[in-house]
């Protein structure tokens, strides 16, 4: 039996290390399998990606080196050849070989390390500034020097998730409003939180931070190709800490000149369109909208809740007073993952989705709610 | 055996187990707990598993699953591995220092009967309105301050198993230093009782630390204080680094027990004793110093000085030096030696590897610049799974296969317990290595939900995680058939055993030393 154990063994180990090697040379030849870093495009992404590649050479090495002692004796030092015990069980100067050689290799990846982390952290000279907000669960942008402000959230549809539907390339990794960043430009990024803590991270830009409610985080990146950058929220930030994307278009300063200007006018006329009288239709259509980006995740698609979060049917808030109901969805509900949505829609939105709560899911008030009475809340 | 009971006059039944103040049989009782919440929680990675076989939701829903990770953590945490080394030392530590019982039997029965109220209580968290605690095991703010009454179950469920766990080390310590047979000075001790002993006072150093954070939390979810709210001149980071603080001793907590016992293990099957004996003993105590000064390499992302991001990443590396003294002081121990490969000898080999490549991915994930790629992805699942399976969970199957004999009298089955490791061994790996590409290739941790690029390397993932699972059965049957019968063990069990434990007779009288043995 020890025969084919020792084989066992042997061989689990020299899989061991030829998985170890392929991860190692991953960089290049595996790239498009996942088994390494996403093809980072900026130069702190580079020397991230060179960093880790170099620990983990020094780690495998190390590794081999020690296990291959190891499983030498394994298979030499057993009862079953015969081999007798030797007696010794001390050895003061190899005790200080095996510490001060480790030391040595230690500092030795100490100083690029040191050297990556001052470069990561000089924020300083930067060309644009982007800030970013997190909310339970989508991201907002704002751009101060182009006056700038969005947000973003998953624009995978329900029916994907739920399996209805087959799913599209970017499953997960859709927004509607990515985030613009013009090529070329040392973008400094401040990182803060709405509600809870969330951390912004793009691997391929070798930037993640956190977004801590009260603090102000900086990073910055220099992207140097155009293109299409995805990630993720990397904090655990509740129910739906796995659907709040991150989608950044890399475009030239003209591009990118030419999409702030557009935002800027787009911003205008929602802000033209909130002052006049609106009709149940179009209050309804826009509610419908706005109810599955910002509400569906926590009160349900049809309205039914899930989980802690309440149902919009029946509801005490959507079938009671008007002025309730604005209040909630205006200055949210202290404690729970319920916003105060006055900071994230506009009146307009907001006039459109309390209409709609109020319309729909079994709910038949017959209310309408005006942008103009949500002014007047505010 | 029998003999050794006449003057016993202990009640029967449940009564026993309930009134008993026996070092052996809280031992027992000890394992049978954390056994039983390591099939509670394994059941729960299995929930997780399912759910991530394919992207999509089919299994559960998100907030269910992140009930599940946080519940899994804790179990496996707090209710599987701290008891179960702590049943180890119940049954071990008087059999190895040669003394009869525990300094304080008292305090013994008590440390332990808090522990099923606290499991209880965690689980009932689950079955209240809005779900049990869903903001990661770390139980951040100021996403735990949200959570419905299911996460005051948890928080108070942690503070009874904080309490337990500070009452048991104050009894390990009290019997260590008291009760030792004479002759043996302390660094005569045996490795395990030596693990226990730096354990215990880890325990005791960072368990109230747990505590005030957790009391902090509760005031600020029920009494309007703000020691987490930032809108209340509160500091949400302030939790992370008390949390920390106890966090990673923690780590250690787990892993330095579990080193004792590859040390206790590793010797007999060589039949060669331990290599560098003063050298694990100064390096596990360096260990415990260094883990109380790196808790910040767990959250370099929240935006520290660079000088502290410096600071707890030179401090992290420097941990691999006595770690690496350690891996060293195993193998210099097995070179030369007569090495056979029961059972036991299996977990320990293939704790110390797997540990291994936690250490090194470990040492990865202490590089900042770096760990800002690895945090808070599936690298660092890969890496703590590596690090608490391959040091604690190894260890434990090898402490159990080790002194089972000598606990029930009877050997085991070793085909079932080659089986039982080899089984485990292929679904761990299977399970988690692959979780090291993930995350090297941007998937997040504690997501329900993920990417198509993803898919492959999670369905390897579940099919291990139900291999692993399933293959624990054997080890139940095994146990059991054990306690039952078999072939006679003999005092010595094994042929290279050393040590005041096998010098009794198998299985080992209620009192274990009656007169004190003389050491030389």
């Amino acid at each position: 039996m020890s025969m084919t154990h020792l084989k066992q063994f042997t061989g689990m180990m020299s899989r061991s290390l030829l998985g170890l090697s392929l991860w190692l040379v991953s960089g290049s030849v595996f790239a498009e399998y996942g088994l390494n870093f996403q093809k980072p495009v900026t130069s702190i992404g580079h020397r991230v990606l060179e960093l880790h590649n170099l620990i983990l050479l020094i780690c495998v090495v190390i590794f081999i080196v020690v296990f291959g002692v190891m499983f030498y004796s394994i298979y030499a030092h057993r009862k079953s050849k015969g081999y007798k015990a030797a007696k010794f069980h001390d050895n003061a100067k190899l005790e200080v070989v095996w510490t001060v050689i480790p030391f040595a290799i230690l500092v030795s990846m100490a100083i690029p390390s040191t050297a990556t982390l001052i470069e990561m952290d000089d924020v300083s000279k930067s060309d644009l500034t982007v800030k970013i907000t997190g909310y339970q669960w989508k991201w907002k942008y704002d751009y101060p020097d182009q006056d700038v402000s969005f947000f973003s959230t998953l624009a995978t549809p329900r029916d994907q998730i739920e399996n209805k539907t087959a799913k599209g390339k970017d499953y997960l990794l859709e927004v509607d409003n990515p985030v613009v960043l013009p090529v070329g430009k040392k973008v400094r990024f401040v990182v803060t939180a709405n509600d809870v803590i969330h951390a912004w991270w793009v691997p391929a830009l070798g930037v993640k931070k956190d977004a801590i409610p009260g603090f102000v985080n900086e990073m910055w990146a220099r992207v140097d190709e155009p293109g299409i950058y995805r990630g993720q929220c990397a904090e655990l930030c509740g129910k739906d800490h796995g659907y709040m994307p991150i989608v950044v278009q890399a475009v030239s300063q003209e591009e990118f000149d030419k999409w702030a200007a557009l935002q800027k006018d787009k911003a205008a006329a929602a802000e033209a369109s909130a002052g006049k009288t609106w009709s149940k239709d179009e209050l309804m259509e826009k509610g419908k909208k706005v109810y599955a980006s910002t509400c569906a995740a926590c009160h349900g698609a049809n309205g039914e809740g899930v989980g802690p979060f309440p149902k919009m049917t029946g509801s005490k808030i959507a079938t009671g007073p008007v002025a309730g109901h604005l209040n909630i969805v205006m200055k949210g509900k202290t404690g729970t993952a319920m916003q105060a949505f006055a900071g994230q829609l506009n009146d307009a939105d907001i006039a459109a989705v309390v209409t709609f709560e109020r319309n729909s899911f079994g709910n038949k008030t017959g209310d309408v709610v005006q942008p103009s009475q949500v002014k007047a809340a505010r | 055996m029998a003999t050794a009971h006449h003057d016993e006059h202990h009640p029967s039944g449940i009564m026993r187990w309930l009134t008993t103040t026996n070092h052996k049989d809280i031992g027992t009782l000890y394992l049978v707990f954390a056994f039983t919440m390591a099939l509670v929680g394994g059941l729960m990675s299995l929930v997780i598993r399912s759910e991530l076989w394919q992207p999509g939701l089919q299994v559960t829903d998100p907030h269910f699953f992140n009930q599940m990770a946080t519940v899994h953590a804790l179990v496996m945490i707090f209710g599987f591995v701290m008891p179960a080394f702590t049943g180890l030392a119940n049954w071990m530590v008087p059999m190895m220092i040669g003394a009869p019982d525990m300094a304080l039997p008292r305090l013994n029965n008590w440390s332990f009967w808090i522990l099923p109220f606290a499991a209880t209580l965690l689980m009932l968290s689950l079955f209240m309105p809005g779900g049990g605690p869903s903001g990661g095991w770390t139980i951040y703010p100021p996403l735990s301050v949200q959570g419905g009454i299911g996460t005051d179950f948890a928080l108070l469920s942690i503070h009874m198993l904080g309490m337990s766990s500070i009452l048991g080390s104050i009894n390990i310590i009290a019997t260590i230093l008291n009760m030792r047979a004479p002759g043996m000075t302390l660094m005569k001790m045996p490795m395990f009782c030596w693990g226990w002993l730096i354990t215990a006072f880890l325990l005791i150093a960072s368990m109230p630390v747990l505590a005030g954070a957790v009391t902090m939390l509760i005031t600020d979810r029920h009494f309007g204080t703000h020691f987490f709210d930032a809108a209340g001149g509160g500091d949400p980071v302030l939790f992370q680094h008390v949390f920390w603080f106890f966090g990673h001793p923690e780590v250690y907590i787990l892993v330095l027990p579990a080193f004792g016992v590859f040390s206790q293990i590793i010797p007999t099957f060589a039949r060669k004793p331990l290599f560098g004996y003063v050298s694990m003993v100064y390096a596990t105590a360096t260990i415990a110093f260094l883990s109380f000064i790196v808790w910040a390499h767990h959250m370099y992302t929240v935006g520290m000085p660079m000088g502290g991001e410096l600071f707890f990443m030179y401090a992290t590396m420097l941990i691999a030096v006595p770690t690496g003294v350690k891996i060293f002081n195993w193998v210099s121990t097995m070179w030369r030696g007569s090495m056979t490969f029961e059972t036991p000898m299996l977990w320990a080999i293939g704790g110390v590897f797997i540990f291994a490549i936690g250490g090194f991915s470990g040492l990865m994930l202490a590089i900042t610049p770096a760990d800002f790629q690895y945090h808070d992805t599936y690298f660092v699942v890969a890496h703590f799974h590596y690090v608490i399976i391959g040091g604690s969970v190894f260890a434990l199957f090898g402490a159990v296969t080790y002194w089972l004999p000598k606990w029930t009298g009877h050997m085991y089955n070793e085909t079932l317990g080659k089986w039982h490791f080899w089984l485990t061994m292929i679904g761990f790996n299977l399970t988690f290595f692959p979780q090291h590409f993930l995350g090297l290739a941007g998937m997040p941790r504690r997501i329900p939900d993920y990417a198509l690029q993803f898919t492959e390397f999670n369905q390897w993932s579940t099919v291990g995680a139900f291999l692993t699972i399933g293959a624990q059965l054997i080890f139940f049957y095994y146990a059991i058939q054990s306690m039952k019968g078999g072939v006679k063990a003999t005092d010595k069990v094994w042929e290279g055993s050393e040590g005041l434990e096998w010098t009794l007779p198998s299985p080992p009288p209620y009192h274990s030393f009656t007169v004190a043995p003389k050491v030389k």
